[in-house]
């Protein structure tokens, strides 16, 4: 069945969506990820303009964020009050982010330098993550099966002022470090387009010593305000937004989220955590493929004024 | 899919030096971009009108162009530097069109001569207007070269050769392809009847392509009113979020 998208200005099949939705739904309620910097990708892949898939890529997010983060306040894993000072941080980084791309747009090359924030970014994220839940998984035999309780380390991040208790954590950290997180978080998400979810989860995890359980529902949680706020802007200043494509991609995408959370609240964190490392570092090494190796063409189209 | 069948016959106004000339049908002079739309095909048709009987010499021949509407367009080529693949060269296209057809009832070169084409502006080449090239880059033609590629590989531009049969010196019809990533616009269609490469008469018309009923509010909304169309579509996305949520407790539970 095809349909023809009216801001797309392209005609495409509503399965294949549907399919594409389901999938990254999926992977977005296991690991707490948007999935937006593997439904981004897909979207170009199957001819959708960069500008319309990024665009609708965060509407969609936050359909299937919302569908999922319901799951996880069913089962009390949202840390609200983390959350919302991530948050105050991610609109900041978000407002700081535009205002980067911007500048970055007018230097020329917008589009490498995106490439390149993701294979890094992806590939350190991917790796540390892979290592570390490798390790876990082979001291957790070791001790025979018994819970590993490594996040109780104290480090810089205990030593700084601010301090405020978050009950559902069981934290009592200062708040510069959230904040901070959710900064950093906040810029990359506008200059990659995506929510920033594979990059707010390894953060919460090793930076804030959140424990696992809790992180998928509070990224969650903090991803759907900062990528309706993104669709907002897209919507009011660059017109990418296509509803039809959103739509589609949200019918597969809010149902895959349901499975997907009852999916990885099945799993053990460290099996879910190696699990999304090494997706992490396939769309990485894909990315870093596509760099290297030498394009079938040479030449693409754009539109005038891009450099 | 509701399609209109609309059949003009347009007469033109006898032309002074002409003494052959054009009488065109359309198999519809609209195409309307429904959410259905998966392309549509364009039928040509036409009659020669002559007062006198059929020169001799060489047979009549017929060139039909459709021309999307036409946007600059900057080509990039990449190159290796520091070990990855990076745009590097641009080259900006004044005028491409979106969509560009050329169909003729034997080979181009044969019924239409250079000089023709060059003052009609009929194949490809010479419908995209490239005049900027940036200095320090002197292959522009491989730029025009790879933008035609691109378009043709994707069904946008079509060189169509001996597509057009004409019947009798007189009746001509040809079917014009347009694919389902059509751009809205006037798309300009000419025919040009030729003798031996030259252009003795030649005749516009307009096919109108407009996206229709949900696309069109869609479309127009989301230009008009970005602010409310933005906000539809988080609602949208919380509820359809929401729904499912609440549809899978409720398989769960019962």
């Amino acid at each position: 069945m095809q349909v023809y998208l009216p801001i797309a200005e392209v005609s495409v099949n509503a399965f294949l969506l549907f399919g594409l939705g389901g999938l990254v739904g999926i992977l977005s309620g296991m690991f707490g990820v948007g999935g937006g910097f593997l439904m981004t990708p897909l979207l170009f892949f199957i001819g959708i303009p960069p500008a319309v898939a990024v665009a609708t890529e965060a509407n969609q997010i936050v359909a299937s964020s919302f569908s999922g983060v319901l799951a996880h306040f069913r089962r009390q894993t949202v840390d609200l009050k983390m959350g919302l000072v991530l948050l105050v941080g991610g609109l900041i980084g978000a407002a700081v982010g535009v205002v980067v791309f911007n500048y970055l747009k007018s230097l020329g090359q917008v589009d490498l330098l995106v490439r390149l924030c993701y294979v890094m970014f992806l590939g350190i994220v991917g790796g540390l993550m892979f290592i570390e839940s490798l390790n876990a998984i082979r001291k957790s035999r070791k001790a025979g099966g018994a819970p590993v309780a490594t996040r109780r380390q104290r480090s810089w991040v205990h030593a700084l002022p601010f301090k405020m208790r978050f009950r559902t954590s069981g934290l009592y950290i200062s708040v510069i470090p959230p904040i901070g997180v959710g900064i950093l978080v906040g810029i990359l998400a506008a200059i990659m387009g995506v929510g920033g979810g594979f990059i707010m989860v390894p953060a919460m995890i090793y930076i804030l010593g959140m424990p696992t359980k809790v992180v998928v529902g509070t990224s969650l949680f903090q991803i759907i305000f900062v990528t309706a706020f993104t669709t907002l802007l897209h919507a009011t200043t660059n017109f990418t937004v296509d509803i039809v494509l959103a739509v589609l991609l949200l019918v597969g995408g809010v149902v895959g989220a349901q499975i997907g959370t009852q999916i990885g609240l099945r799993m053990k964190a460290e099996q879910l955590r190696i699990l999304l490392a090494l997706m992490v570092l396939v769309v990485c090494g894909k990315l870093a493929m596509d760099l290297l190796l030498q394009p079938t063409e040479l030449y693409t189209l754009g539109a005038p004024g891009g450099h | 899919m509701a399609r209109w069948f609309l059949l003009t016959l347009v007469l033109m106004v006898p032309g002074l030096a002409a003494s052959e000339e054009v009488v065109l049908g359309l198999s519809s002079d609209q195409v309307s971009i429904t959410t259905s739309f998966d392309g549509d095909e364009i039928l040509i048709f036409g009659a020669v009108k002559r007062e006198e009987p059929i020169p001799t010499g060489p047979p009549l021949e017929v060139v039909i162009t459709v021309a999307g509407p036409s946007d600059p367009i900057t080509v990039w080529r990449k190159a290796r530097k520091f070990g990855i693949w990076v745009n590097s060269d641009a080259v900006e296209v004044d005028l491409a069109p979106s969509f560009y057809a050329v169909a003729s009832s034997g080979p181009l070169n044969s019924v239409l001569s250079n000089t023709e084409d060059l003052r009609y502006k009929i194949t490809v080449d010479r419908a995209i207007r490239s005049v900027g090239a940036p200095s320090g880059i002197e292959d522009t033609m491989s730029f025009t070269d790879a933008l035609i590629r691109i378009r043709e590989n994707a069904g946008l531009y079509q060189n169509l050769e001996n597509a057009v049969a004409v019947d009798q010196q007189t009746l001509f019809r040809t079917a014009i392809e347009m694919p389902a990533n059509l751009t809205e616009g006037n798309y300009a269609t000419r025919i040009f009847l030729t003798r031996d490469g030259q252009v003795i008469s030649d005749y516009e018309t307009v096919i109108d392509v407009r996206k229709v009923g949900l696309e069109r509010w869609l479309f127009t909304l989301s230009r008009q009113q970005p602010l409310l169309y933005g906000l539809m579509s988080l609602a949208i996305a919380i509820a359809a979020g929401w729904g499912a949520s609440a549809a899978f407790r409720l398989m769960r539970n019962g």
